[in-house]
C-alpha cells in the first residue's frame, strides 16, 4: 500500500449524563467512542458503517476536532512526511493543518449557513486560513464552483435558492476549496435522493482522481459502500468489530454483526431467496453496555466466554482485523452475489 | 460582504444577478423586512409608534402649555369642546371655544364649570405661549396652537391644580416612552453581554450566573422597586433621577434578555454550519460574529421589543404608586396618581386619558413585537 495519511490510535470519546431523577446524582459516563485505532492510507477511501447511535459521527468529527476526544491520538501524517498529533495542536499550527482535512456534512440544509451568500460559504475557509487578494479568491471561488458544478453565475444567490444536491455542491465545494488532503464525509449522500446520490459520489469520485484525496466515507448505505470503498470498517457500539477490504469485508465477513448487516443488503434479484438475518433485542444502550463482548446480545452464535470476555480487535487474515473470539471458526455469509450490487 | 460586483474576470462577468429583487439574492434583514411587511397591524402599530414618539420629541411645541403652568382658577376643569357651530348656529370655519366660567353649586358647595357662549376664542395656530427651548436649541414662545389670552383651551380637561392635562400627557410622554427604550437598552447591552458569556463558555461559569439570574427573578419586584427607590436621595435634578430610575429598570430587566442570548447561544453553537465553519479553522471571535450573532440578533430585537411594554407599565405603576419621577416632572404614571382616589374618578372621569394612552402605547408595541416575531425567522417554514 501507498503511504500513510493519518493513523488513529487509542481513540477515546465519553459524554457525561447527569441523572435526571436525582438532583445531586453522580454524572454518569457514556463511552461514545472506545478504544478505536485504525490507519489511513493517502488516496483510499475508507468507510466507516454500522447502525445509528455506533458512533459513526462521532468518529468522524472527532478526527476533524469538530468535538474534542477525550483521550486519544490522531496522527496526521503531513505533505513534509512530518507526524503531528491534530488533536493536541493549538492555535497556530493547528489552523495550518485546518485546510488539509475537511468534512462535508449529512445534512446540506443545516450545514450551510442560511444567511450567507452561497459566494460567501465557499470562500470562508479561504478567506479564514489564507491571505489573498479579492480577485484571487474570485478565481479560486469560480474555479471551484465550476469543477463541483455549479453554475458561477448563482453563487450571489442564497441556500435557500437551491435544491438538496445543489446544496451538498456547495458543500463539498468549500470543503475542496482549501485543496484539503482528506475529507470526512458524514453521510455526504444519505440526504439525497438516489439519482441525485449517484451524481454526488461520482463528482466524489472524479474529484478524488484529481486531487488524490483520501476519504473516510461515513455511512449506513451498504450498496454504497460496496461501490465506491477501497477498505470498510463496521462499528459496534463506539468499537470497530471488523476492519478489512472491501472485497474480503463484503465477501467473507468475520464477525457476525458484518454478517447480519450484510444479509440487510437489498438483493435486486427477485428470484434470489431473501435470507435476511433479523437481529434479536434492541440496540444496547451504550450508558449501561454488556459485558464480554458487546454484541453478545443479540448475537445467534453467542457462548459463554462471550458473555464474560470481551473479545480484542485482532488481525485475522491479510490486513483482516475482526473483534470476535470465533472469527476464524466461524463460517459466515457474505453478499452473496457480486454482481448484483449497485452504487 | 453582499457589494456587487463579484467577479472582476471578464469570463466570470455573467455572476452580476439579473433581478437583485429575486428573493433567491435576499439577504437575512430583506427576508425579515418582506415578511413583517406582510404583517398588517405590526406596521399599523410601528406607524402610531412612530407618531407617539414624535410627539414625545415636539412635546413642548406641541403642548399649549407648559409643565409649570397652573391656574388655581379652572381646577378639575372638565374637558372643552371644540366646536365649528356656535349657539346660534352660525359655522366658523376656524374653530373655537366657550369662555370657561367657573362658579358653585348652590347646594353642595362644589366647584362647578359653565361655558359662556357670549365669548369665544378662535384657535389660533403658532400662537404665542409661554416660552420654552425648542429642542433644547433655541428658545422661543411659538407654539403649535393655543387660544388668545385670556381664554383657555383645556382639550382634556384640568387636573386638581389647575394645570391642562393635554399638555401633561404629552409632556409626560417624553418621559414615560423614553424610560423604557434607555432601560431596555441597557439591560440589552448586560444581557447581551453576561448572556453571551453564560452560553458560549458553558460549565460552572453557566451554572453560576443561571444561578445568579435566578435569584434576581425570584425577587418579588414591587418591594425591590420600592428599596431601590428609597435609596434616591431626595432632592436631586430631575436628570440624575431619571437616571437612577433607568437604572433600576435596567438592573432588573436584564435577565430575561440574558436568558434569550443564552439560550439561543447554546443552540446555535452545534448546528452543523457552526462547526463547519470551526472545522474550516475560522476563527472564534469571526465565528461570534458572522455566525452567532446574525443567527440570534433578530431574536433579541424581538426580545427586546416585547420588553419594553413591561417597562412602560413598570415605570407607570412605579410613578403611580410615588416612587418614580416626582413634581413638577411628570409621566403617565405620575398624572394617574390622582386617579388613586374614587372621588376623583367618580367625579372627573378625564383623569383617566393618560390610561388609555398607556393601554394604546403597550398594545401597540405588543403589536409590533408578534409582527417582528413572526418574521424574526424567515428560513422557518
Amino acid at each position: 500500500m501507498t503511504k500513510p495519511i493519518l493513523d488513529v490510535v487509542h481513540l477515546h470519546k465519553d459524554y457525561q449524563t447527569k441523572s435526571k431523577t436525582a438532583l445531586f446524582g453522580k454524572p454518569k459516563n457514556v463511552r461514545v467512542l472506545n478504544d478505536i485505532s485504525f490507519e489511513l492510507f493517502e488516496g483510499e477511501t475508507l468507510s466507516i458503517v454500522g447502525e445509528s447511535g455506533c458512533g459513526k459521527t462521532t468518529l468522524g468529527r472527532c478526527i476533524v476536532k469538530g468535538i474534542s476526544a477525550s483521550s486519544g491520538e490522531v496522527i496526521y501524517h503531513t505533505e513534509e512526511e512530518e507526524r503531528v498529533d491534530f488533536l493536541k495542536l493549538k492555535g497556530k499550527e493547528a489552523k495550518k493543518l485546518r485546510r488539509d482535512i475537511q468534512m462535508i456534512f449529512q445534512d446540506p440544509y443545516s450545514s450551510l449557513s442560511p444567511r450567507m451568500s452561497v459566494y460567501d460559504i465557499i470562500s470562508e475557509p479561504l478567506v479564514a486560513n489564507f491571505k489573498l487578494k479579492k480577485s484571487e479568491i474570485d478565481d479560486k471561488v469560480a474555479d471551484i464552483a465550476e469543477k463541483t458544478g455549479l453554475n458561477t453565475s448563482y453563487l450571489k444567490r442564497y441556500p435557500h435558492a437551491f435544491s438538496g444536491g445543489q446544496r451538498q455542491r456547495i458543500a463539498i465545494a468549500r470543503a475542496l476549496i482549501t485543496q484539503p488532503r482528506l475529507i470526512v464525509c458524514d453521510e455526504a449522500v444519505s440526504a439525497l435522493d438516489v439519482s441525485i446520490q449517484a451524481q454526488i459520489i461520482n463528482l466524489l469520485k472524479d474529484l478524488q482522481e484529481q486531487f488524490r484525496i483520501t476519504y473516510i466515507f461515513i455511512s449506513h448505505d451498504l450498496s454504497i459502500v460496496q461501490n465506491i470503498s477501497d477498505r470498510v470498517a463496521v462499528m459496534h457500539l463506539g468499537r470497530i468489530v471488523e476492519l478489512a477490504s472491501t472485497d474480503a469485508l463484503f465477501g467473507s465477513p468475520k464477525h457476525p454483526y458484518t454478517e447480519a448487516l450484510m444479509s440487510a443488503v437489498p438483493q435486486p434479484d427477485p428470484e434470489r431467496q431473501k435470507s435476511r438475518i433479523i437481529l434479536e433485542g434492541e440496540v444496547p444502550n451504550p450508558a449501561n453496555p454488556p459485558s464480554g463482548c458487546h454484541f453478545h446480545p443479540r448475537c445467534v452464535y453467542r457462548t459463554d466466554k462471550c458473555v464474560q470476555q470481551a473479545p480484542e480487535l485482532r488481525e485475522i487474515g491479510d490486513r483482516h482485523y475482526a473483534a470476535c473470539h470465533y472469527a476464524e471458526e466461524l463460517n459466515l455469509r457474505g453478499v452473496q452475489d457480486e454482481s448484483a450490487s449497485i452504487g | 460582504m453582499s457589494t456587487l460586483p463579484l467577479f472582476r474576470r471578464p469570463k466570470t462577468a455573467a455572476i452580476k444577478p439579473e433581478a437583485s429583487l429575486d428573493a433567491n439574492y435576499s439577504s437575512q434583514w430583506r427576508l425579515i423586512y418582506l415578511r413583517f411587511k406582510k404583517h398588517k397591524l405590526a406596521r399599523i402599530s410601528m406607524v402610531i409608534l412612530g407618531a407617539l414618539y414624535a410627539i414625545a420629541l415636539f412635546a413642548q411645541f406641541l403642548a399649549p402649555y407648559g409643565l409649570e403652568s397652573y391656574d388655581s382658577k379652572y381646577v378639575n376643569a372638565p374637558p372643552m369642546m371644540l366646536r365649528f357651530v356656535d349657539a346660534d348656529g352660525k359655522f366658523h370655519i376656524r374653530p373655537f371655544v366657550y369662555e370657561l366660567k367657573s362658579g358653585r353649586d348652590p347646594e353642595t358647595m362644589r366647584k362647578i364649570f359653565e361655558t359662556n357662549t357670549e365669548k369665544r376664542y378662535s384657535l389660533q395656530f403658532f400662537a404665542k405661549g409661554e416660552e420654552y427651548k425648542f429642542l433644547g436649541l433655541f428658545q422661543t414662545t411659538t407654539r403649535l396652537f393655543g387660544v388668545e389670552q385670556p381664554g383657555r383651551l383645556f382639550i382634556l380637561g384640568t387636573d386638581a391644580m389647575g394645570r391642562d392635562l393635554f399638555s401633561r400627557i404629552v409632556l409626560g410622554s417624553q418621559i414615560s416612552l423614553s424610560i423604557p427604550l434607555v432601560g431596555v437598552g441597557i439591560s440589552f447591552v448586560i444581557g447581551l453581554i453576561i448572556g453571551s458569556i453564560s452560553g458560549y463558555f458553558g460549565g460552572w461559569l453557566d451554572s453560576l450566573i443561571q444561578r445568579i439570574i435566578e435569584i434576581i427573578r425570584s425577587f418579588p419586584t414591587l418591594p425591590l422597586w420600592m428599596a431601590l427607590s428609597a435609596a434616591i436621595p431626595p432632592r436631586i435634578p430631575i436628570v440624575t433621577l431619571y437616571f437612577y430610575i433607568v437604572l433600576i429598570f435596567a438592573l432588573i430587566g436584564w435577565t430575561d434578555l440574558a436568558r434569550v442570548v443564552r439560550g439561543k447561544f447554546i443552540s446555535l453553537k452545534n448546528e452543523d454550519y457552526v462547526v463547519a465553519a470551526k472545522i474550516a479553522g475560522v476563527g472564534d471571535a469571526k465565528i461570534i460574529m458572522k455566525h452567532l450573532l446574525p443567527g440570534f440578533i433578530s431574536y433579541l430585537v424581538v426580545a427586546t421589543t416585547l420588553a419594553i411594554p413591561g417597562m412602560i407599565l413598570a415605570e407607570t405603576a412605579m410613578s403611580f404608586l410615588g416612587l418614580g419621577i416626582r413634581s413638577p416632572a411628570t409621566s403617565w404614571g405620575v398624572l394617574l396618581q390622582e386617579a388613586q382616589q374614587i372621588e376623583n374618578i367618580a367625579l372627573y372621569p378625564w383623569k383617566l386619558f393618560p390610561l388609555g394612552i398607556v393601554i394604546l402605547t403597550v398594545l401597540t408595541y405588543n403589536f409590533l413585537g408578534d409582527g417582528l416575531r413572526d418574521a424574526a425567522d424567515p428560513y422557518k417554514k
